[in-house]
Protein backbone atom coordinates (compact mmCIF):
# COMPACT_ATOMS: atom_id res chain seq x y z
CA UNK A 1 0.00 0.00 0.00
CA UNK A 2 2.93 2.50 0.82
CA UNK A 3 4.83 1.42 -1.97
CA UNK A 4 2.08 2.16 -4.08
CA UNK A 5 1.06 5.33 -2.67
CA UNK A 6 4.71 6.09 -3.15
CA UNK A 7 4.73 4.77 -6.80
CA UNK A 8 1.87 7.06 -7.50
CA UNK A 9 3.81 10.13 -6.31
CA UNK A 10 6.41 9.30 -8.25
CA UNK A 11 4.51 8.70 -11.01
CA UNK A 12 3.05 12.32 -10.33
CA UNK A 13 6.38 14.34 -9.91
CA UNK A 14 8.58 12.27 -12.68
CA UNK A 15 5.96 12.67 -15.65
CA UNK A 16 5.70 15.94 -15.77
CA UNK A 17 9.18 16.77 -15.00
CA UNK A 18 10.37 14.46 -18.30
CA UNK A 19 8.04 16.13 -20.37
CA UNK A 20 9.80 19.66 -19.20
CA UNK A 21 12.92 18.39 -19.72
CA UNK A 22 12.67 16.83 -23.48
CA UNK A 23 10.03 19.62 -24.61
CA UNK A 24 13.68 22.02 -23.23
CA UNK A 25 15.56 19.31 -25.31
CA UNK A 26 13.50 20.27 -28.38
CA UNK A 27 13.99 23.77 -27.61
CA UNK A 28 17.67 22.94 -27.79
CA UNK A 29 17.47 21.48 -31.18
CA UNK A 30 15.34 24.20 -32.56
CA UNK A 31 17.80 26.81 -31.65
CA UNK A 32 20.72 24.72 -33.19
CA UNK A 33 18.34 24.53 -36.31
CA UNK A 34 17.33 28.13 -36.29
CA UNK A 35 20.86 29.67 -38.01
CA UNK A 36 21.59 26.57 -39.87
CA UNK A 37 21.37 27.04 -43.60
CA UNK A 38 19.04 26.20 -45.69
CA UNK A 39 16.55 28.60 -44.66
CA UNK A 40 12.82 27.63 -45.66
CA UNK A 41 11.65 30.96 -46.68
CA UNK A 42 8.56 29.76 -48.27
CA UNK A 43 7.68 27.47 -45.15
CA UNK A 44 8.32 30.13 -42.75
CA UNK A 45 5.53 31.97 -44.75
CA UNK A 46 3.44 29.23 -44.96
CA UNK A 47 3.18 28.92 -41.12
CA UNK A 48 3.23 32.87 -41.06
CA UNK A 49 0.46 33.19 -43.28
CA UNK A 50 -1.44 29.73 -41.18
CA UNK A 51 -0.85 31.80 -37.84
CA UNK A 52 -1.07 35.36 -38.36
CA UNK A 53 -3.35 35.50 -41.19
CA UNK A 54 -5.78 32.85 -40.75
CA UNK A 55 -6.63 34.08 -37.13
CA UNK A 56 -7.17 37.18 -37.98
CA UNK A 57 -10.82 37.40 -38.29
CA UNK A 58 -11.13 35.80 -34.80
CA UNK A 59 -8.76 38.14 -32.83
CA UNK A 60 -10.36 40.96 -34.66
CA UNK A 61 -14.15 40.14 -33.37
CA UNK A 62 -12.47 38.91 -30.20
CA UNK A 63 -10.54 42.10 -29.65
CA UNK A 64 -13.17 44.57 -30.65
CA UNK A 65 -16.24 43.01 -28.33
CA UNK A 66 -13.69 42.89 -25.28
CA UNK A 67 -12.82 46.69 -25.95
CA UNK A 68 -16.56 47.50 -26.16
CA UNK A 69 -17.21 45.45 -23.03
CA UNK A 70 -14.33 46.59 -20.92
CA UNK A 71 -15.52 49.92 -22.23
CA UNK A 72 -19.02 49.51 -21.10
CA UNK A 73 -17.97 48.25 -18.00
CA UNK A 74 -15.70 50.51 -16.72
CA UNK A 75 -18.07 53.32 -17.71
CA UNK A 76 -20.83 52.14 -16.06
CA UNK A 77 -18.92 51.35 -12.33
CA UNK A 78 -16.55 54.94 -12.88
CA UNK A 79 -19.96 56.87 -13.21
CA UNK A 80 -20.58 55.90 -9.15
CA UNK A 81 -17.51 57.85 -8.66
CA UNK A 82 -17.61 60.17 -11.20
CA UNK A 83 -14.18 58.65 -12.87
CA UNK A 84 -15.74 58.35 -16.65
CA UNK A 85 -13.42 60.40 -18.02
CA UNK A 86 -10.65 57.23 -17.47
CA UNK A 87 -12.52 55.18 -19.56
CA UNK A 88 -9.95 55.58 -22.13
CA UNK A 89 -6.97 55.26 -19.67
CA UNK A 90 -8.86 51.96 -18.23
CA UNK A 91 -9.08 50.57 -21.84
CA UNK A 92 -5.64 51.67 -23.47
CA UNK A 93 -4.00 50.15 -20.86
CA UNK A 94 -5.96 46.70 -20.28
CA UNK A 95 -5.49 46.25 -23.75
CA UNK A 96 -1.94 46.87 -24.46
CA UNK A 97 -0.19 45.62 -21.22
CA UNK A 98 -2.56 42.79 -20.41
CA UNK A 99 -5.36 41.37 -23.07
CA UNK A 100 -4.10 42.57 -26.45
CA UNK A 101 -1.06 39.50 -25.85
CA UNK A 102 -3.15 37.07 -23.34
CA UNK A 103 -6.40 37.03 -25.59
CA UNK A 104 -4.79 37.00 -28.71
CA UNK A 105 -2.12 34.00 -27.95
CA UNK A 106 -5.00 31.75 -25.96
CA UNK A 107 -7.10 32.25 -29.38
CA UNK A 108 -3.93 31.31 -31.74
CA UNK A 109 -3.23 28.45 -29.39
CA UNK A 110 -6.76 27.07 -30.00
CA UNK A 111 -6.83 27.47 -33.53
CA UNK A 112 -3.07 26.84 -34.88
CA UNK A 113 -1.89 25.31 -31.69
CA UNK A 114 -4.16 22.50 -31.85
CA UNK A 115 -3.90 22.34 -35.81
CA UNK A 116 0.23 21.68 -35.23
CA UNK A 117 -0.15 19.25 -32.65
CA UNK A 118 -2.98 17.24 -35.15
CA UNK A 119 -0.59 17.73 -37.80
CA UNK A 120 2.61 16.87 -36.69
CA UNK A 121 1.13 14.14 -34.44
CA UNK A 122 -0.46 12.71 -37.58
CA UNK A 123 3.04 12.73 -39.25
CA UNK A 124 4.53 10.97 -36.25
CA UNK A 125 1.88 8.19 -35.96
CA UNK A 126 1.82 7.65 -39.78
CA UNK A 127 5.60 7.38 -40.01
CA UNK A 128 5.64 10.65 -41.94
CA UNK A 129 8.74 12.27 -39.50
CA UNK A 130 10.59 8.95 -39.69
CA UNK A 131 10.37 9.62 -43.96
CA UNK A 132 11.80 12.41 -43.56
CA UNK A 133 14.76 11.57 -41.71
CA UNK A 134 15.28 8.60 -44.25
CA UNK A 135 15.43 11.45 -47.06
CA UNK A 136 18.13 12.79 -45.31
CA UNK A 137 15.74 16.00 -43.64
CA UNK A 138 16.16 16.84 -40.18
CA UNK A 139 12.53 17.01 -38.85
CA UNK A 140 12.94 19.46 -35.70
CA UNK A 141 14.54 22.06 -38.98
CA UNK A 142 11.97 20.81 -41.38
CA UNK A 143 8.94 21.15 -39.41
CA UNK A 144 9.04 22.56 -35.62
CA UNK A 145 11.57 25.76 -36.78
CA UNK A 146 9.22 27.40 -38.81
CA UNK A 147 6.19 27.08 -36.62
CA UNK A 148 8.21 28.18 -34.04
CA UNK A 149 9.48 31.49 -36.01
CA UNK A 150 6.13 32.19 -37.11
CA UNK A 151 4.75 32.09 -33.65
CA UNK A 152 7.51 33.84 -32.06
CA UNK A 153 6.90 36.77 -34.59
CA UNK A 154 3.29 36.65 -35.80
CA UNK A 155 2.55 36.78 -31.89
CA UNK A 156 3.47 40.24 -31.48
CA UNK A 157 2.02 41.52 -34.64
CA UNK A 158 -1.81 40.27 -33.34
CA UNK A 159 -1.54 41.68 -30.67
CA UNK A 160 -0.92 44.89 -31.93
CA UNK A 161 -3.73 44.38 -34.25
CA UNK A 162 -5.68 43.21 -31.04
CA UNK A 163 -4.51 46.36 -29.20
CA UNK A 164 -5.84 48.43 -31.57
CA UNK A 165 -9.31 47.15 -32.62
CA UNK A 166 -9.98 46.88 -28.78
CA UNK A 167 -9.22 50.44 -28.46
CA UNK A 168 -11.60 51.05 -31.34
CA UNK A 169 -14.19 49.32 -29.41
CA UNK A 170 -13.48 51.14 -26.62
CA UNK A 171 -14.42 54.04 -28.63
CA UNK A 172 -17.75 52.60 -30.05
CA UNK A 173 -19.10 52.23 -26.81
CA UNK A 174 -18.02 55.03 -24.72
CA UNK A 175 -18.57 57.69 -27.40
CA UNK A 176 -21.00 56.55 -30.27
CA UNK A 177 -23.08 54.55 -27.34
CA UNK A 178 -22.95 56.46 -24.45
CA UNK A 179 -22.80 59.71 -25.65
CA UNK A 180 -18.94 60.50 -24.41
CA UNK A 181 -16.68 63.35 -25.58
CA UNK A 182 -14.88 61.80 -28.30
CA UNK A 183 -12.21 64.11 -27.69
CA UNK A 184 -11.60 63.60 -23.91
CA UNK A 185 -11.76 60.09 -24.84
CA UNK A 186 -8.96 60.22 -26.76
CA UNK A 187 -7.09 62.46 -24.70
CA UNK A 188 -7.50 59.32 -21.66
CA UNK A 189 -6.24 57.32 -24.13
CA UNK A 190 -3.11 59.06 -24.79
CA UNK A 191 -2.49 60.54 -21.74
CA UNK A 192 -1.53 57.76 -19.73
CA UNK A 193 -0.57 55.44 -22.16
CA UNK A 194 3.52 55.26 -22.67
CA UNK A 195 5.66 53.47 -25.06
CA UNK A 196 7.06 50.93 -22.07
CA UNK A 197 2.87 49.47 -22.18
CA UNK A 198 3.26 48.53 -25.71
CA UNK A 199 6.49 47.01 -25.58
CA UNK A 200 6.30 45.04 -22.56
CA UNK A 201 2.86 43.40 -23.79
CA UNK A 202 4.96 43.01 -27.37
CA UNK A 203 7.61 41.52 -25.12
CA UNK A 204 5.51 38.97 -23.65
CA UNK A 205 3.56 38.61 -27.06
CA UNK A 206 6.79 37.15 -28.21
CA UNK A 207 7.37 34.75 -25.18
CA UNK A 208 3.77 33.26 -25.51
CA UNK A 209 4.14 32.74 -29.52
CA UNK A 210 7.09 30.69 -28.70
CA UNK A 211 6.00 29.40 -25.95
CA UNK A 212 2.47 27.51 -27.22
CA UNK A 213 4.01 27.19 -30.70
CA UNK A 214 6.98 24.93 -28.66
CA UNK A 215 4.35 22.73 -26.93
CA UNK A 216 2.22 22.37 -29.43
CA UNK A 217 5.15 21.05 -32.10
CA UNK A 218 6.37 18.66 -28.80
CA UNK A 219 2.82 17.44 -27.92
CA UNK A 220 2.68 16.44 -31.52
CA UNK A 221 6.60 15.43 -32.48
CA UNK A 222 6.25 12.95 -29.80
CA UNK A 223 2.29 11.31 -30.28
CA UNK A 224 1.92 7.87 -29.95
CA UNK A 225 -0.71 5.17 -30.68
CA UNK A 226 -2.38 6.39 -33.66
CA UNK A 227 -5.44 8.43 -33.75
CA UNK A 228 -6.35 8.28 -30.13
CA UNK A 229 -2.70 9.62 -29.22
CA UNK A 230 -3.16 11.77 -32.05
CA UNK A 231 -6.59 12.97 -29.92
CA UNK A 232 -4.53 13.55 -27.00
CA UNK A 233 -1.73 15.39 -28.17
CA UNK A 234 -3.91 18.04 -29.38
CA UNK A 235 -6.36 18.53 -26.22
CA UNK A 236 -2.74 18.32 -24.36
CA UNK A 237 -1.28 21.02 -26.39
CA UNK A 238 -3.69 23.18 -26.05
CA UNK A 239 -4.13 22.52 -22.63
CA UNK A 240 -0.43 23.32 -21.80
CA UNK A 241 0.08 26.07 -23.90
CA UNK A 242 -3.12 27.76 -22.56
CA UNK A 243 -1.74 27.06 -18.55
CA UNK A 244 2.05 27.81 -19.88
CA UNK A 245 0.68 31.29 -21.08
CA UNK A 246 -1.73 32.24 -18.21
CA UNK A 247 1.08 31.25 -15.58
CA UNK A 248 3.87 32.74 -17.60
CA UNK A 249 1.60 35.90 -18.26
CA UNK A 250 1.95 36.87 -14.43
CA UNK A 251 5.34 36.31 -13.56
CA UNK A 252 5.76 38.81 -16.85
CA UNK A 253 4.12 40.77 -15.97
CA UNK A 254 5.45 40.94 -12.65
CA UNK A 255 9.00 41.24 -14.21
CA UNK A 256 8.27 43.93 -16.46
CA UNK A 257 6.11 46.35 -14.52
CA UNK A 258 7.97 46.22 -11.52
CA UNK B 1 27.69 -4.05 -47.27
CA UNK B 2 25.57 -3.88 -44.46
CA UNK B 3 26.57 -5.89 -41.42
CA UNK B 4 24.84 -6.07 -37.87
CA UNK B 5 26.56 -6.75 -35.10
CA UNK B 6 25.12 -7.96 -32.06
CA UNK B 7 22.27 -5.73 -32.13
CA UNK B 8 20.13 -5.16 -28.12
CA UNK B 9 17.28 -2.76 -28.24
CA UNK B 10 14.48 -2.74 -25.68
CA UNK B 11 11.38 -0.71 -25.49
CA UNK B 12 10.47 0.21 -21.73
CA UNK B 13 11.75 -3.41 -20.34
CA UNK B 14 11.03 -5.23 -23.67
CA UNK B 15 13.43 -6.76 -25.26
CA UNK B 16 12.61 -6.75 -28.44
CA UNK B 17 16.10 -7.46 -30.42
CA UNK B 18 18.60 -9.48 -27.96
CA UNK B 19 21.58 -9.76 -30.34
CA UNK B 20 20.56 -9.94 -33.70
CA UNK B 21 24.12 -10.51 -36.65
CA UNK B 22 23.38 -10.06 -40.13
CA UNK B 23 25.41 -9.23 -42.82
CA UNK B 24 24.50 -8.68 -46.43
CA UNK B 25 27.01 -8.24 -49.15
CA UNK B 26 27.09 -6.11 -52.23
CA UNK B 27 24.12 -6.48 -54.48
CA UNK B 28 22.72 -9.05 -52.64
CA UNK B 29 18.57 -9.38 -51.33
CA UNK B 30 18.24 -10.46 -48.02
CA UNK B 31 14.78 -11.07 -47.25
CA UNK B 32 14.30 -11.40 -43.10
CA UNK B 33 10.90 -13.06 -42.30
CA UNK B 34 9.41 -13.51 -38.84
CA UNK B 35 6.24 -12.99 -37.13
CA UNK B 36 4.39 -9.73 -36.79
CA UNK B 37 5.58 -7.94 -33.44
CA UNK B 38 8.49 -9.86 -33.44
CA UNK B 39 10.83 -6.71 -34.25
CA UNK B 40 11.16 -6.57 -37.73
CA UNK B 41 10.40 -3.28 -38.48
CA UNK B 42 12.73 -2.02 -35.66
CA UNK B 43 15.72 -4.18 -36.97
CA UNK B 44 15.10 -2.07 -40.38
CA UNK B 45 15.18 1.14 -38.77
CA UNK B 46 18.46 0.37 -37.54
CA UNK B 47 20.23 0.02 -40.80
CA UNK B 48 18.96 3.35 -41.55
CA UNK B 49 19.65 4.79 -37.98
CA UNK B 50 16.40 5.70 -37.40
CA UNK B 51 16.72 4.03 -33.82
CA UNK B 52 19.93 3.95 -32.23
CA UNK B 53 20.91 -0.04 -30.41
CA UNK B 54 21.58 -0.31 -26.79
CA UNK B 55 24.47 -2.93 -27.51
CA UNK B 56 26.00 -3.46 -31.11
CA UNK B 57 27.23 -1.54 -34.22
CA UNK B 58 25.91 -1.15 -37.41
CA UNK B 59 28.41 -0.75 -40.40
CA UNK B 60 27.62 0.39 -43.53
CA UNK B 61 30.22 0.21 -46.47
CA UNK B 62 33.00 -0.27 -43.34
CA UNK B 63 31.27 3.00 -41.65
CA UNK B 64 30.17 2.18 -37.96
CA UNK B 65 26.77 4.52 -38.06
CA UNK B 66 26.95 5.33 -34.25
CA UNK B 67 29.89 7.07 -34.98
CA UNK B 68 28.60 9.38 -37.80
CA UNK B 69 27.35 12.60 -36.93
CA UNK B 70 23.89 14.34 -38.35
CA UNK B 71 25.79 15.53 -41.43
CA UNK B 72 27.42 12.21 -42.20
CA UNK B 73 24.43 10.33 -41.34
CA UNK B 74 21.93 12.57 -43.74
CA UNK B 75 24.93 11.62 -46.27
CA UNK B 76 24.38 7.68 -45.85
CA UNK B 77 20.45 8.10 -45.92
CA UNK B 78 20.57 9.72 -49.00
CA UNK B 79 22.79 6.70 -50.74
CA UNK B 80 19.51 4.72 -48.69
CA UNK B 81 16.31 4.52 -50.14
CA UNK B 82 12.81 2.76 -47.45
CA UNK B 83 9.69 1.68 -48.39
CA UNK B 84 7.45 2.24 -45.52
CA UNK B 85 4.85 -0.49 -44.70
CA UNK B 86 2.22 2.08 -44.70
CA UNK B 87 3.94 4.26 -47.91
CA UNK B 88 4.31 6.95 -45.16
CA UNK B 89 3.56 9.73 -48.45
CA UNK B 90 3.64 13.21 -47.21
CA UNK B 91 -0.40 13.86 -47.44
CA UNK B 92 0.66 17.60 -47.62
CA UNK B 93 2.23 17.19 -50.46
CA UNK B 94 0.74 15.85 -54.17
CA UNK B 95 2.08 13.08 -56.08
CA UNK B 96 5.71 14.34 -57.87
CA UNK B 97 6.74 16.78 -54.58
CA UNK B 98 6.35 13.68 -53.15
CA UNK B 99 9.05 11.60 -55.05
CA UNK B 100 10.99 14.59 -55.85
CA UNK B 101 11.23 15.70 -51.99
CA UNK B 102 14.56 14.39 -51.57
CA UNK B 103 15.84 16.10 -54.73
CA UNK B 104 14.04 19.37 -53.68
CA UNK B 105 16.04 19.46 -50.47
CA UNK B 106 19.50 18.00 -51.46
CA UNK B 107 20.43 19.68 -55.45
CA UNK B 108 19.44 23.03 -57.04
CA UNK B 109 17.56 21.36 -59.41
CA UNK B 110 14.86 23.38 -60.47
CA UNK B 111 10.84 22.24 -60.35
CA UNK B 112 10.40 21.48 -63.50
CA UNK B 113 13.45 19.50 -63.74
CA UNK B 114 12.56 17.25 -60.27
CA UNK B 115 8.98 17.00 -62.00
CA UNK B 116 10.31 15.40 -64.73
CA UNK B 117 12.63 12.76 -63.29
CA UNK B 118 9.64 12.46 -60.20
CA UNK B 119 7.15 11.29 -63.56
CA UNK B 120 10.20 8.87 -64.76
CA UNK B 121 10.81 6.91 -61.74
CA UNK B 122 7.27 6.96 -61.55
CA UNK B 123 6.95 5.87 -64.90
CA UNK B 124 9.67 2.97 -63.29
CA UNK B 125 6.91 2.21 -60.85
CA UNK B 126 4.18 1.54 -63.44
CA UNK B 127 2.27 4.77 -62.55
CA UNK B 128 1.44 7.31 -65.40
CA UNK B 129 -0.73 10.15 -65.13
CA UNK B 130 -0.57 10.28 -60.91
CA UNK B 131 1.57 13.15 -60.50
CA UNK B 132 -0.62 15.37 -59.50
CA UNK B 133 -2.54 13.67 -56.86
CA UNK B 134 -2.55 14.00 -53.65
CA UNK B 135 -1.76 10.76 -51.61
CA UNK B 136 -5.61 10.33 -50.53
CA UNK B 137 -6.46 9.68 -53.87
CA UNK B 138 -4.66 6.74 -54.11
CA UNK B 139 -5.35 2.85 -53.64
CA UNK B 140 -3.09 1.19 -51.13
CA UNK B 141 -0.94 -0.60 -53.97
CA UNK B 142 -0.45 2.80 -55.71
CA UNK B 143 0.17 4.33 -52.22
CA UNK B 144 3.27 1.86 -52.38
CA UNK B 145 4.54 2.64 -55.97
CA UNK B 146 4.85 6.06 -54.81
CA UNK B 147 6.64 5.48 -51.91
CA UNK B 148 8.96 3.05 -54.40
CA UNK B 149 9.00 5.52 -56.71
CA UNK B 150 10.33 8.20 -53.53
CA UNK B 151 12.35 5.70 -52.58
CA UNK B 152 14.37 5.40 -55.51
CA UNK B 153 14.47 9.19 -56.47
CA UNK B 154 17.74 10.27 -55.40
CA UNK B 155 19.39 6.41 -57.01
CA UNK B 156 20.12 4.86 -53.62
CA UNK B 157 22.50 2.07 -52.83
CA UNK B 158 20.86 0.36 -50.56
CA UNK B 159 16.68 -0.11 -50.52
CA UNK B 160 15.44 -1.07 -47.25
CA UNK B 161 11.53 -2.32 -47.41
CA UNK B 162 9.34 -2.74 -44.88
CA UNK B 163 6.56 -5.61 -45.72
CA UNK B 164 5.84 -4.49 -49.46
CA UNK B 165 3.80 -6.44 -49.75
CA UNK B 166 1.68 -6.61 -47.09
CA UNK B 167 -2.16 -5.46 -46.75
CA UNK B 168 -2.12 -5.43 -51.28
CA UNK B 169 -4.39 -8.52 -52.95
CA UNK B 170 -2.57 -11.38 -54.60
CA UNK B 171 -2.05 -9.72 -58.09
CA UNK B 172 -0.78 -6.10 -56.69
CA UNK B 173 1.67 -7.98 -54.63
CA UNK B 174 3.02 -10.12 -57.26
CA UNK B 175 3.48 -6.82 -59.47
CA UNK B 176 5.61 -5.48 -55.90
CA UNK B 177 7.58 -8.01 -56.29
CA UNK B 178 8.17 -8.35 -60.11
CA UNK B 179 9.12 -4.54 -59.29
CA UNK B 180 11.86 -5.24 -56.49
CA UNK B 181 13.18 -7.87 -58.54
CA UNK B 182 13.55 -5.08 -61.34
CA UNK B 183 14.77 -2.68 -58.70
CA UNK B 184 17.74 -4.95 -58.31
CA UNK B 185 18.00 -5.74 -61.90
CA UNK B 186 18.08 -1.87 -63.39
CA UNK B 187 19.84 -0.29 -60.58
CA UNK B 188 21.83 -2.96 -58.69
CA UNK B 189 20.97 -2.07 -55.27
CA UNK B 190 21.55 -3.96 -52.47
CA UNK B 191 18.61 -4.61 -50.84
CA UNK B 192 16.67 -5.58 -47.01
CA UNK B 193 13.11 -6.31 -47.05
CA UNK B 194 10.93 -7.93 -44.20
CA UNK B 195 8.01 -9.79 -44.83
CA UNK B 196 5.60 -12.64 -43.42
CA UNK B 197 4.67 -13.21 -46.74
CA UNK B 198 6.61 -16.32 -47.83
CA UNK B 199 5.46 -16.09 -51.55
CA UNK B 200 6.90 -12.68 -51.16
CA UNK B 201 10.13 -13.96 -49.59
CA UNK B 202 11.02 -16.90 -52.41
CA UNK B 203 10.55 -14.59 -54.98
CA UNK B 204 12.60 -11.83 -54.23
CA UNK B 205 15.20 -13.20 -51.86
CA UNK B 206 18.66 -14.37 -52.50
CA UNK B 207 19.70 -14.73 -49.30
CA UNK B 208 16.78 -15.43 -46.26
CA UNK B 209 17.03 -14.60 -42.52
CA UNK B 210 14.23 -15.47 -39.72
CA UNK B 211 13.82 -13.64 -36.86
CA UNK B 212 12.64 -15.41 -33.94
CA UNK B 213 12.80 -14.41 -30.05
CA UNK B 214 15.19 -11.31 -30.67
CA UNK B 215 18.30 -13.65 -32.94
CA UNK B 216 18.12 -14.38 -36.09
CA UNK B 217 17.71 -18.22 -35.88
CA UNK B 218 18.11 -19.07 -39.38
CA UNK B 219 19.57 -17.95 -42.69
CA UNK B 220 20.34 -19.37 -45.95
CA UNK B 221 19.56 -19.08 -49.65
CA UNK B 222 16.06 -19.33 -50.58
CA UNK B 223 16.09 -23.29 -51.33
CA UNK B 224 17.82 -24.11 -48.11
CA UNK B 225 15.18 -22.45 -45.98
CA UNK B 226 12.81 -24.40 -48.29
CA UNK B 227 14.18 -27.49 -47.27
CA UNK B 228 15.50 -26.91 -43.56
CA UNK B 229 15.02 -29.04 -40.79
CA UNK B 230 14.69 -26.31 -37.76
CA UNK B 231 11.14 -27.04 -36.49
CA UNK B 232 10.53 -23.19 -35.66
CA UNK B 233 11.43 -22.29 -39.57
CA UNK B 234 8.96 -25.04 -40.86
CA UNK B 235 6.50 -23.64 -38.60
CA UNK B 236 6.61 -20.36 -40.12
CA UNK B 237 6.87 -20.92 -43.72
CA UNK B 238 4.35 -24.07 -43.79
CA UNK B 239 2.23 -21.02 -41.51
CA UNK B 240 0.69 -23.65 -38.86
CA UNK B 241 -0.39 -22.53 -35.84
CA UNK B 242 0.94 -25.38 -33.76
CA UNK B 243 4.44 -26.18 -33.53
CA UNK B 244 7.15 -24.66 -30.70
CA UNK B 245 6.14 -21.11 -31.63
CA UNK B 246 5.12 -19.29 -28.93
CA UNK B 247 2.27 -17.10 -29.85
CA UNK B 248 1.57 -14.16 -27.92
CA UNK B 249 -1.39 -14.08 -26.44
CA UNK B 250 -2.96 -17.63 -27.65
CA UNK B 251 -2.64 -20.75 -25.39
CA UNK B 252 -2.80 -24.49 -25.87
N1 LIG C 1 8.88 3.25 -30.89
C1 LIG C 1 8.48 2.20 -30.15
N2 LIG C 1 8.15 2.37 -28.85
C2 LIG C 1 7.77 1.34 -28.08
N3 LIG C 1 7.65 0.08 -28.52
C3 LIG C 1 7.95 -0.17 -29.81
C4 LIG C 1 8.37 0.87 -30.69
N4 LIG C 1 8.61 0.34 -31.91
C5 LIG C 1 8.34 -0.98 -31.80
N5 LIG C 1 7.94 -1.30 -30.56
C6 LIG C 1 7.60 -2.65 -30.06
O1 LIG C 1 8.53 -3.54 -30.58
C7 LIG C 1 7.91 -4.74 -30.97
C8 LIG C 1 8.29 -5.09 -32.38
O2 LIG C 1 7.72 -4.17 -33.26
P1 LIG C 1 7.92 -4.22 -34.83
O3 LIG C 1 9.36 -4.21 -35.16
O4 LIG C 1 7.09 -3.12 -35.39
O5 LIG C 1 7.28 -5.62 -35.24
P2 LIG C 1 7.11 -6.25 -36.69
O6 LIG C 1 7.97 -7.45 -36.70
O7 LIG C 1 5.67 -6.59 -36.82
O8 LIG C 1 7.54 -5.21 -37.67
C9 LIG C 1 6.42 -4.56 -30.77
O9 LIG C 1 6.06 -5.23 -29.61
C10 LIG C 1 6.25 -3.07 -30.59
O10 LIG C 1 5.23 -2.82 -29.68
MG1 LIG D 1 6.45 -3.97 -38.95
Amino acid sequence: MLVRLIEFFGVIIVKPVEGVGRALLLLGSVLKNIFKPPFDIRNIFGQMLEIGVNSLPVVLITAIFTGMVLALQSFTGFKRFGAEGLVGSVVALSMTRELGPVLSALIVTGRAGAAMAAELGTMRVTEQIDALETLATNPVKYLVVPRFLSGTIMLPALAVVTDIVGIIGGYLVTVVWLGASSKAYMRATWDFLKTDDIYSGLIKSCFFGAAFTLISCYKGFYAKGGAEGVGQATTGAVVFSSMTILISDYFLSAWLFK
Amino acid sequence: MIELKGIHKSFEEKAVLRGVDLKVEKGESVVVIGGSGSGKSVLLKHIIGLLKPEEGTVTIDSTDISRLDEDGLNELRKKTGMLFQSAALFDSMNVWENVGFGLKRHTSMTDREIKEIAVQKLKLVGLTGVEGLMPSELSGGMKKRVGLARAIAMEPDILLYDEPTTGLDPIMADAINDLIIKMREKLHVTSVAITHDMRSAYKIADTIAMLYNGVIIARGTTDEIKNTSDPVVRQFIEGRSTGPIIIEGIER
